[in-house]
């Protein structure tokens, strides 16, 4: 339920912390990155390409990538442009 | 209390030393310049804590100012017309992140053609940018006006950036006796400045500037509404804390000779002045002229305006400024104000003084004798203009 004007702080000011933890960005995606783990080499490539660091990864000495966070995933594309391996391709977003 | 003889320019500035701001930064502009480098001498001379920052143009001037308003600090900067034009990108992200920013501005035209000499367009373009707008009729307004612009400002029901005008040249570089408040009774006048979020003295952390789309931009925008309607809720207990230490009044127009008259005319900063000296004069002859001054113009104070205007037969409005290919500015407003009026009086229209063009005595003489005459039209006329 979003808030009426009255409620809100003056002048557009954000005055809580993580806020991003509530304000999921997710749903402004119309292409959605589809993840082929058999061909996926672990490079890290589309981990640091990703602007909204939305590719979680596993610790350890050898991390590997796990699937795509889309919560806040936009849909870009920059992952799949930056995958040597073409391990991710960009497919229209299903609709609800 | 001591008078002092100040330009308006100096005026501005005595008070800027008085409320001491913790940040100033300025681009210089005719005929702003008087201002910060007297300004700059207090700073050089200690006689302000200030940090006075330097910047490469007014749009960085007010950057400057929003990023230490946001810090928490007390923040101001004073500009003229096109520095003004420059800097309108970010007088609304001013506005817009509440920020009270006082700045004053001294009048002149915009170019183009270049012009260094006075009129409104610079401030009249910048009256929808959310921000509070007090016009000065001398020095000693100048000076006054920005401790009601300080206190109005920093209101925590208000939270809205200032604006105080005088007329460039004709107030900014003329000499009058000015009288100044002791330095501890401005000081105090002014107060402590505590604002409830800042990016440095909260104890929470706090995001300036965020974005806001279809979901919040309109809520944020009726906020500052609600803010341009507190300050009728307060302007007039701070103006009367003002007028009890300096016995003068500050009413948000000042009725000179209205209550009976039958011609009133209608004017901002200095013109307002010469229009006092000529209703002497004609109230002297058993005339029953007025004038009716706008010293608040942002928020607009129509049912005020209404009250005074609404007995007199005929009303000239002087508008320094055009809005082109609509009523001017000035003009527009006391149209609205008299529009609900029950048989309003005629309104005539004047456009006056563009780029420091004289406005004679014999002038509003003139204007005065057609009102009185009944020659009142739709259209608008020019005072000055050769042809």
């Amino acid at each position: 339920m979003k808030k009426n004007w009255m409620e809100i702080p003056k002048g557009g000011l954000i005055v809580d912390t993580n806020t991003s933890l509530g304000n999921k960005t997710g749903d402004w995606r119309s292409l959605k990155p589809e993840f082929i783990p058999e061909k996926c080499i672990h490079c890290m490539k589309c981990v640091f390409y990703c602007p909204e660091a939305c590719i979680p990864v596993t610790s350890g000495e050898h991390p590997k990538r796990l699937e795509t966070n889309f919560d806040y995933c936009k849909g870009c594309g920059i992952c799949a442009k930056a995958c040597p391996k073409n391990a991710i391709i960009m497919k229209e977003e299903e609709k609800d | 209390m001591q008078k002092k003889p100040l330009t308006g320019a100096g005026a501005s500035a005595e008070a800027m030393r008085q409320v001491n701001p913790d940040v100033v930064a300025a681009y210089p502009i005719t005929p702003q310049t008087p201002i910060m480098e007297a300004f700059a001498q207090f700073v050089n001379d200690g006689k302000v804590s200030t940090e006075l920052i330097r910047v490469e143009s007014e749009h960085s001037a007010m950057s400057a100012v929003i990023g230490a308003s946001s810090a928490g600090a007390r923040a101001m900067t004073a500009t003229s017309s096109v520095g003004l034009a420059l800097m309108f990108e970010v007088v609304n992200a001013a506005s817009g992140m509440r920020l009270p920013i006082v700045m004053p501005v001294v009048n002149r035209a915009l170019s183009s053609p270049i012009n260094i000499h006075c009129d409104h367009s610079d401030t009249m373009a910048c009256r929808d940018a959310g921000w509070i707008q007090l016009y000065s009729e001398n020095a000693q307004e100048a000076y006054d006006n920005m401790f009601l612009a300080q206190r109005l400002s920093e209101h925590p029901e208000i939270l809205l950036p200032t604006m105080v005008m005088q007329d460039g040249f004709i107030t900014s570089h003329s000499v009058e006796p000015v009288e100044v408040l002791d330095d501890e009774t401005a000081k105090k006048f002014i107060g402590e400045y505590n604002p409830e979020h800042s990016l440095i003295l909260s104890k929470k952390p706090v995001t300036f500037g965020a974005l806001q789309l279809f979901d919040y931009y309109f809520e944020t925008k009726r906020q500052q509404e609600l803010a341009m309607d507190n300050v009728w809720r307060f302007y007039y207990s701070i103006a009367e804390e003002l007028s009890q230490l300096t016995g003068r009044q500050y009413p948000m127009v000042e009725p000179y000779y209205t209550e009976d008259a039958k011609v009133i005319l209608v004017a901002l900063n200095s013109a307002a002045s010469t229009i006092k000296a000529v209703v002497n004069k004609l109230r002297k002859q058993g005339k029953k002229a007025g004038l009716l001054k706008i010293r608040l113009f942002r928020p607009f104070p129509y049912s005020e305006v209404n009250q005074h205007l609404k007995g007199a037969r005929h009303i000239g409005v002087f508008d320094r400024s055009y809005s082109f290919g609509a009523n001017s500015p000035v003009l527009s407003e006391i149209k609205n104000a008299l529009f609900e009026a029950e048989s309003p009086p005629k309104v005539q229209g004047y456009i006056f003084g563009l780029g420091g063009r004289d406005l004679l005595e014999s002038d509003i003489e003139n204007v005065f004798e057609e009102l009185f005459e009944g020659k009142s039209t739709q259209d608008k006329k020019y005072i000055g203009l050769r042809g």
